[in-house]
């Protein structure tokens, strides 16, 4: 079942005026439930205006928008729940935060759906349980807490909501490599544990073979393709065409090719990379 | 003592406070810091999130002052107040967010925001401004709004603004964390040729391996200590250390590392794709002859 559907969507910046721009270009796509999907795609490529309509924060210029088969535009659907359904968050979400407490901050989100105290504090709990955010935090100020906790806590807050569908704009970005390591596992639990949808863009593509079921790579405006992560990154020449990067690892079996060894085009994590030479060497 | 930058015994720590104001101990977050840091040198600073690595470029230019110890910039000592401006005059930092450094509307009135306010001659400026631009290759967009520019092209601006000052060492901290792949490629690319052609000094704090690796030299920090302080290929030759306090290695150097593991008579000392590459060829095509 496609949980999320874009039919022939357009968005333009400034239509009408000399300033028009064509960010998303007649798109149309098909997420399925349960699905991880990267996305990828360089600054400008429309990824992020394209997020933006899968929860109604923008409104196509043309085509359709539709989640769990209803167009969201239309006038049986209310926007808001589209926005409690599909939970997007922002690049340095943690700069979000607001409270006075860590948990008052998780709270923050299903206050607004109008949940009673008991079912917020159990999801407050929970959220933070799922996002490795250890209970004497709760009652913490959000601002004393590492780079990486208060991330993990940003996220909380939109878990607790519950939703559908998850869309996450860099969740890793300017953590180091142990707290990357972390915010992704704790989501990735995140997605076997409930089953949730989940839609993470991200500039780092060793973190998007490493996570992601599927990818969707944006290019000027369209859907450039969008299949299992083996597919795509098989088309490494076409990637590195189109002004993305590859893992190091995956260049180094292009440079190797170059030099007149051939390990395959499916090479993007080192444990494959390995494996490759140790077969060859047997 | 001939270092652009030197510490010695540096320590550096801060008060905790309760509610009402009483202090209730301290947090050390630099240890005994001792560093000499050449003129010409291109080092990186490796560390984990708290591991002290931004304290200690603070610094660098009197942001911060030692606890104890002493800081020499250029041979002037960073508490005395009275050379604050020579202090950062030799020494530019560039920060993470290129949208907190920039402050003018059109780009060139940017990069001469320093200058004005050191009451450089106009036609000095109007030279500088134009050599940094050049520099930092963004001399095309001169006229353009910042706010038009990609976040590569918006740091490299902030770098124009530091290079106009004619410093003689910059610092940057995390540069490129916040830019796409494009946009670090080019940050790197600058900060080579600032380097390399222009023979500036420069301190790069980074979480990204492959940017550590193309440095002369790599500090890594842990707990506020120096942990480490060598070449790039002797200090990611330390796999298992690095993992134990939170860091990484090249994919590079970590594939290596894997096949040694597995038996395979791998060098420890490779840290980039070409080298990498070239080493897989002749451990292949060898057992191809045989």
């Amino acid at each position: 079942m496609n949980v999320i559907e874009l039919k022939n969507v357009s968005y333009k910046y400034s239509a009408g005026t000399p300033f028009e721009h064509t960010a998303v270009d007649n798109v149309s796509l098909e997420i399925k439930k349960g699905e991880f999907c990267g996305i990828i795609g360089h600054t400008g490529s429309g990824k992020s205006t394209l997020i933006q309509h899968f929860n109604g924060l923008i409104k196509p210029t043309s085509g359709e928008v539709l989640v769990e088969g209803k167009n969201i535009w239309s006038k049986e659907v209310n926007i808001k729940d589209i926005r409690f359904k599909v939970g997007l968050v922002f690049q340095y979400s943690e700069h979000q935060l607001f409270e006075e407490t860590v948990y008052k901050d998780i709270a923050y989100g299903p206050k607004n759906m109008g949940l009673d105290k008991d079912e917020i504090d159990k999801r407050v709990r929970q959220a933070a349980e799922d996002m490795g955010i250890r209970e004497e935090l709760l009652e913490r100020s959000p601002f004393d807490l590492s780079g990486g906790q208060k991330r993990r806590v940003a996220l909380a807050g939109v878990m607790a909501m519950k939703p559908e569908i998850l869309i996450l704009d860099e969740p890793a970005a300017g953590l180091d490599p142990v707290g990357r390591e972390k915010v992704l596992t704790k989501i990735k639990e995140y997605h076997e544990k409930y089953g949730t949808t989940i839609l993470l863009v991200s500039h780092s593509m060793e973190d998007i073979v490493k996570y992601s079921k599927t990818v969707l790579v944006m290019n000027k405006g369209k859907v450039f393709c969008h299949d299992d992560t083996d597919n795509v990154f098989s088309r490494q020449e076409e990637i590195l065409g189109i002004g993305l990067d590859v893992p190091q690892i995956t260049k180094i079996v292009i440079k190797l090719r170059e030099l007149g060894i051939d390990l395959g085009n499916d090479i993007y994590t080192i444990d494959r990379a390995k494996e490759r030479i140790l077969n060859y060497l047997r | 003592m001939e270092g652009i930058i030197n510490t010695e015994n540096l320590i550096f720590e801060y008060s905790i406070y309760d509610e009402n104001g009483d202090e209730t101990g301290k947090n050390r977050v630099l240890e005994n810091i001792t560093l000499d840091i050449k003129e010409g040198g291109f080092v990186a600073v490796l560390g984990h999130n708290g591991s002290g690595k931004s304290t200690l470029a603070k610094h660098f230019n009197g942001i911060l002052l030692p606890t104890e110890g002493k800081v020499l910039i250029d041979g002037i000592d960073s508490t005395d107040e009275s050379r604050i401006y020579d202090i950062r005059q030799t020494v530019g930092m560039v920060f993470q967010n290129p949208d907190n450094q920039i402050v003018a509307t059109i780009v060139e009135e940017d990069v001469a925001f320093a200058l004005e306010n050191l009451g450089v001659e106009p036609k000095e400026i109007r030279r500088r401004v134009d050599e940094a631009l050049k520099i930092v290759d963004m001399y095309h967009y001169r006229e353009h709004a910042p706010h038009q520019l990609s976040g590569g092209q918006k740091q490299r601006i902030a770098i124009a603004g530091i290079i106009a000052m004619r410093p003689r060492c910059i610092v940057m901290d995390e540069p490129t964390a916040m830019l796409d792949p494009k946009g670090r490629k080019e940050i790197m690319a600058t900060i080579k040729a600032l380097n390399k052609e222009h023979g500036i000094t420069v301190i790069l704090i980074t979480h990204y391996m492959e940017e550590a690796a193309q440095a002369d030299r790599v500090i890594v920090i842990d707990k506020g200590k120096i942990l480490l302080d060598d070449v790039p290929k002797k200090i990611f030759s330390e796999v298992e250390l690095l993992k134990s306090v939170g860091l990484d290695v090249p994919q590079a150097t970590e594939l290596m590392y894997d096949l040694r593991k597995s038996g395979v008579d791998a060098p420890s000392d490779i840290i980039d794709v070409d080298e990498c590459a070239e080493f897989l060829f002749r451990l292949l095509s060898d057992k191809e002859q045989k």
